[in-house]
C-alpha cells in the first residue's frame, strides 16, 4: 500500500513539476532494479516452493495400490467451486497489484530524467554507434573503442537510427531501449555512484554483425573526460 | 498403423495412395505428426549448431554471422510454426478431438485434407531455405526495416506464414463447426474433455488473430518487393506498426500452443489419477476462457523496450500481471486433480508430472517480465530466452510427448512404454534443466539473445565463472536432449511395429476415444452404432 501511494503521489508530483525547476532527488534505477529483482524473486520462490511441495506430496501420497483403485475426490459443491476460484483469484490479484505498484515506482526512476543530466545524442548504424556530445564533438564508435563519461553528472542518451532497429543495452546499469529510424527514444543512467567499465551492446537483432556491435563505457573523473573529449574533438 | 484398410465402397488402393488421398481425420492427424516431428528434427539440429557455436568464444562452427542468423531463423520459425502448433492443433486435435466428442469425422473432411497438404507445402518451402543462396535471416519475428532492407529472401518467410495461416484458419473453422454441431447426442458443454475445450479456445484464437499476422507480413512483402512504405518512416510509415501487428497475433499464438498442451495434461493426469478434474467449471470458464479474453490485450509486453508511450507500457503491465489469475486457476485445478487420486506411473504420467515442474518454472519466471521496469534490463537477454523455452518449448513439447505415450496404444494397439522410453525421458528431463538454467543466470547479468559471440563479456564473471563456462554447460545439456530425442524417436518407430501389444483401453479411461473404439479406430470410428451419452456421463467420472 505504501508503495502504491508513493507511486501515485510520484505520478501526481511528476505532473505538477513538469516544467518547473525544483530541486530533484537523483535516483539510482540500477540499484532500485536489483532491489525489485530480490523482491520479485522472493515472491515467486515462495509460490514455487509451496506449489512444488504440494505436487510432490500428492504425487507420492496418492499412488495407486492396485490397478482397480479409483480416485476418491468428492465433487465440489457450488459454494466450494466458487470459493476455489474467487479466493485464489483474489490472492493472485493482490500479489499482481503489489508487484505492479513496486514496478511502477521503479519505472518512474527509469523514465524521469534528472534535470542536470548531460545529453548525449546516439545515432545507430549497421553495425556501430555514434555519439554526439553537448559541445558538438562526435565520437565514432565503429572501432569498438571505449566511450568515456563523467562520473559527476547523470547522462541521458537521446537515440535514433539511420538504418534498421538497434537497441542501446547497458546491462551494468540494468537498462536498454530500442533505437529506431524515424523516432527518438531515450534512457538515462546514474553515473555518479561509481567509476566503472560497463558493456554497451546492441540488443535488437540487426543482421550479420549484430553480436559485434559494442563499446565499453568508462565513467571517469571530470578532468579525464574533458581530456578525452578534447582528443575526440581534434580527430 | 501402416496396415492399409479399405474405406467403405472403395476397392483396395495402394497404401501410399490411401495416405495421400485420405480424408480420414485420424490419418490426417498422423500426417501432421510425421510432418511436425520432421520439422522438430531439423529445427532441433539447428539448435545443436547454435549451442555448439556459443560454447566457446569466437567462430568455430558457422562460417558467418549471416549463416548463424539463418539457422536461428529456421530454428525459431520451424519450432513454433511447424512443430508446436501443427503437433498440438494439427496432430492431437485431428486424431483425438472427433473421437472424444463421439463424431465419425470432422465437419469438412476434404478441407481437412487440404489443410494438412498446405502444411506440407509450407514445410517444403521452409526447407528450401537450405538450398537457396539467400536464405531468410530475419528471425521468426521478421522485424522491419531489417526484413525489408536485407538482401536475404524475406518472401520465403512471408509465403510460409501465408500457407500455415491458411491451413490454420481452415482447421479452425472445421473444428469449431465439428465441436458445435457434431457432438454425440446428449453431450453437453460441461461434459467435454479438457483437451476439447482447450483446442476450441486455441482455434478461436487462430481464427480471430491469424488475419492480423497475415496482414502484417503481407505489408512486409509489399514494402520489400513492390516499393510501398508501410513500415518506412522516411516516407511516412512506421516501424512500430509491424511489431504491434505481429505481437497482436503472436502473443495469443503462445496460448494457441500453451492451451492444448494444458488440455493434454489434464486428460493424462485425470486418467492416470482416476480422478475427476478439480473444479472443472472454474478451469474451463475462468481458466481457459479468461486466458483467451485477456490474450488480446497484453501484447505490449513484447514491446516494453521498443519505445512505446509510457502509459501503454504501464497499462499492459497490469493486464499482463492479471494473466496470472486465469493461468493460476488452471494450475490449481491441475494440482487439485491429483488430490485423493489413485496415481499410476508410466511414461505418459512421468512426462505429465515433469510438466507440472516446467509450468511452474516457466510461468513464475515470466512474472518479472510482466514488469516493464524489470524488462528494461531482462528483455533480449538469455533470461527471456530461457523463460519462453521453459513455458512454450519445453512445457508444450513435454505435454505433447505425454500425449503421444498416452495415445500410442490407441493409434497402434501397442505400448510405447519400456526401458528405452524411460531412459529417453530422463535424458530429456535432465537435459532441459542443464541447458536452460545456466541461461537464466547469465541472462540476468546481460548475456544477449541472438548473439553467436559474446566477446564483450569475456571478463564478466557470475558466481565465480565466466559466461563461456555457463555456455559450455548449456551445450552439454543440449546434446543430452539430442541423445534423448534420438532414442525416443527410435523407441516410437520400434514400438509402432514391434511394441508390446496393448488392449483397447489400457489405462481404464472413461473418455470416449478409449471406451467406444477399437485400436486403431477404423473408418467412421465407432463401428455400426452411433455414440450416445446420457446427462450423467463424464470423461472423468471414475467414482461409479
Amino acid at each position: 500500500m505504501r508503495k502504491l501511494l508513493s507511486a501515485m503521489t510520484g505520478l501526481a508530483g511528476g505532473m505538477m513539476l513538469s516544467g518547473q525547476a525544483l530541486a530533484q532527488e537523483i535516483r539510482n534505477p540500477a540499484e532500485e532494479w536489483e532491489h525489485l529483482w530480490d523482491e520479485v524473486m522472493l515472491d515467486i520462490t515462495v509460490i514455487g516452493v509451496i506449489m512444488t511441495i504440494a505436487a510432490v506430496v500428492m504425487l507420492i501420497k496418492y499412488r495407486a495400490t492396485s490397478p482397480d483403485q479409483v480416485g476418491t475426490a468428492k465433487k465440489l459443491t457450488t459454494v466450494q467451486s466458487i470459493s476455489f476460484a474467487l479466493i485464489p483469484a483474489s490472492i493472485f490479484m493482490a500479489d499482481d497489484f503489489y508487484l505492479a505498484a513496486n514496478g511502477w515506482t521503479v519505472w518512474n526512476a527509469y523514465r524521469r530524467v534528472p534535470e542536470n543530466a548531460m545529453e548525449v545524442k546516439v545515432i545507430a548504424y549497421q553495425w556501430y554507434f555514434e555519439f554526439e556530445f553537448e559541445d558538438g564533438t562526435v565520437a565514432d564508435g565503429s572501432d569498438f573503442s571505449a566511450i568515456k563519461l563523467p562520473s559527476d553528472q547523470p547522462v541521458v542518451f537521446r537515440m535514433t537510427s539511420e538504418d534498421v532497429l538497434h537497441s542501446f543495452g547497458l546491462p551494468h546499469y540494468r537498462v536498454k531501449e530500442d533505437i529506431m529510424p524515424g523516432r527518438i527514444t531515450y534512457i538515462w543512467i546514474n553515473t555518479t555512484k561509481e567509476q566503472t567499465t560497463a558493456v554497451l551492446q546492441c540488443a535488437e537483432f540487426c543482421g550479420d554483425s549484430h553480436s559485434q556491435m559494442s563499446n565499453p563505457i568508462h565513467t571517469v573523473p571530470r578532468a579525464e573526460f574533458d581530456a578525452w573529449l578534447a582528443v575526440k574533438a581534434d580527430e | 498403423m501402416s496396415t492399409p484398410t479399405t474405406t467403405a465402397g472403395h476397392a483396395a488402393t495402394p497404401a501410399w495412395k490411401e495416405w495421400i488421398l485420405t480424408t480420414d481425420h485420424k490419418r490426417i492427424g498422423v500426417l501432421y505428426l510425421v510432418g511436425a516431428m520432421a520439422a522438430f528434427g531439423v529445427a532441433g539440429l539447428m539448435a545443436l549448431i547454435i549451442r555448439a557455436e556459443q560454447m566457446q568464444l569466437g567462430m568455430q562452427i558457422v562460417t558467418s554471422g549471416t549463416q548463424y542468423n539463418g539457422f536461428l531463423y529456421f530454428h525459431g520459425a520451424a519450432m513454433i510454426l511447424a512443430f508446436l502448433i501443427p503437433g498440438l492443433t494439427g496432430f492431437a486435435a485431428n486424431y483425438f478431438l472427433p473421437l472424444m466428442i463421439g463424431a465419425r469425422d470432422v465437419a469438412f473432411p476434404r478441407i481437412n485434407a487440404f489443410s494438412v497438404w498446405l502444411f506440407y507445402f509450407a514445410i517444403l518451402l521452409a526447407l528450401l531455405s537450405f538450398v537457396v543462396p539467400d536464405a531468410p535471416d530475419i528471425m521468426w519475428t521478421g522485424y522491419p526495416p531489417y526484413s525489408v532492407t536485407t538482401s536475404a529472401n524475406t518472401s520465403m518467410y512471408v509465403f510460409t506464414v501465408h500457407l500455415l495461416g491458411f491451413s490454420s484458419i481452415l482447421g479452425a473453422v472445421n473444428f469449431l463447426v465439428t465441436v458445435i454441431y457434431m457432438r454425440a447426442p446428449g453431450m453437453g458443454w460441461n461434459q467435454l474433455n479438457m483437451f476439447v475445450w482447450t483446442t476450441v479456445a486455441a482455434f478461436v484464437l487462430q481464427l480471430v488473430f491469424i488475419p492480423v499476422l497475415a496482414a502484417a507480413v503481407t505489408l512486409l512483402l509489399f514494402d520489400k518487393y513492390l516499393g510501398t512504405h508501410f513500415y518506412d518512416p522516411s516516407a511516412g510509415g512506421d516501424v512500430l506498426l509491424y511489431q504491434n501487428l505481429f505481437w497482436f497475433y503472436s502473443h495469443p499464438a503462445v496460448y494457441v500452443i500453451f492451451l492444448p498442451a494444458v488440455g493434454i495434461l489434464y486428460d493424462v493426469i485425470a486418467t492416470m489419477s482416476k480422478n475427476r478434474v478439480f473444479n472443472y467449471k472454474a478451469a474451463v470458464y475462468v481458466g481457459i476462457w479468461g486466458t483467451v479474453g485477456i490474450s488480446g490485450i497484453v501484447w505490449i509486453h513484447h514491446l516494453y523496450i521498443s519505445g512505446m508511450p509510457d502509459w501503454i507500457r504501464l497499462g499492459h503491465m497490469v493486464t499482463t500481471l492479471l494473466i496470472s489469475v486465469p493461468v493460476g486457476i488452471l494450475t490449481l485445478s491441475l494440482w487439485g486433480t491429483l488430490y485423493k487420486g489413485a496415481i499410476t506411473y508410466n511414461t505418459a504420467m512421468m512426462y505429465a508430472a515433469s510438466c507440472l515442474y516446467l509450468i511452474l518454472i516457466g510461468g513464475l519466471t515470466g512474472i518479472p517480465l510482466a514488469l516493464p521496469s524489470m524488462t528494461l534490463h531482462l528483455s533480449e537477454t538469455s533470461y527471456v530466452h530461457a523463460h519462453f523455452h521453459f513455458i512454450m518449448a519445453l512445457f508444450s513439447a513435454f505435454a505433447l510427448f505425454a500425449g503421444i505415450y498416452y495415445w500410442f496404444p490407441k493409434m497402434t494397439a501397442r505400448y510405447a512404454d519400456g526401458p528405452l522410453a524411460t531412459i529417453s525421458f530422463w535424458l530429456n528431463f535432465i537435459g532441459v534443466n542443464v541447458t536452460f538454467w545456466p541461461l537464466f543466470i547469465i541472462g540476468k547479468e546481460g548475456m544477449p539473445r541472438r548473439y553467436w559471440d559474446y566477446e564483450m563479456f569475456k571478463d564478466v564473471k557470475v558466481m565465480g565463472f565466466y559466461f563461456e563456462d555457463f555456455h559450455m554447460v548449456a551445450t552439454i545439456g543440449a546434446f543430452t536432449i539430442a541423445l534423448g530425442m534420438l532414442l525416443q524417436t527410435i523407441n516410437f518407430i520400434y514400438a509402432a511395429f514391434a511394441g508390446k501389444p496393448a488392449p483397447t483401453n489400457p489405462w481404464n479411461s472413461k473418455s470416449l476415444e478409449w471406451t467406444h473404439t477399437v485400436s486403431p479406430p477404423g473408418p467412421g470410428n465407432f463401428g455400426d452404432t452411433d455414440v450416445v451419452v446420457d446427462e450423467n456421463w463424464s470423461p472423468y467420472e471414475y467414482g461409479k
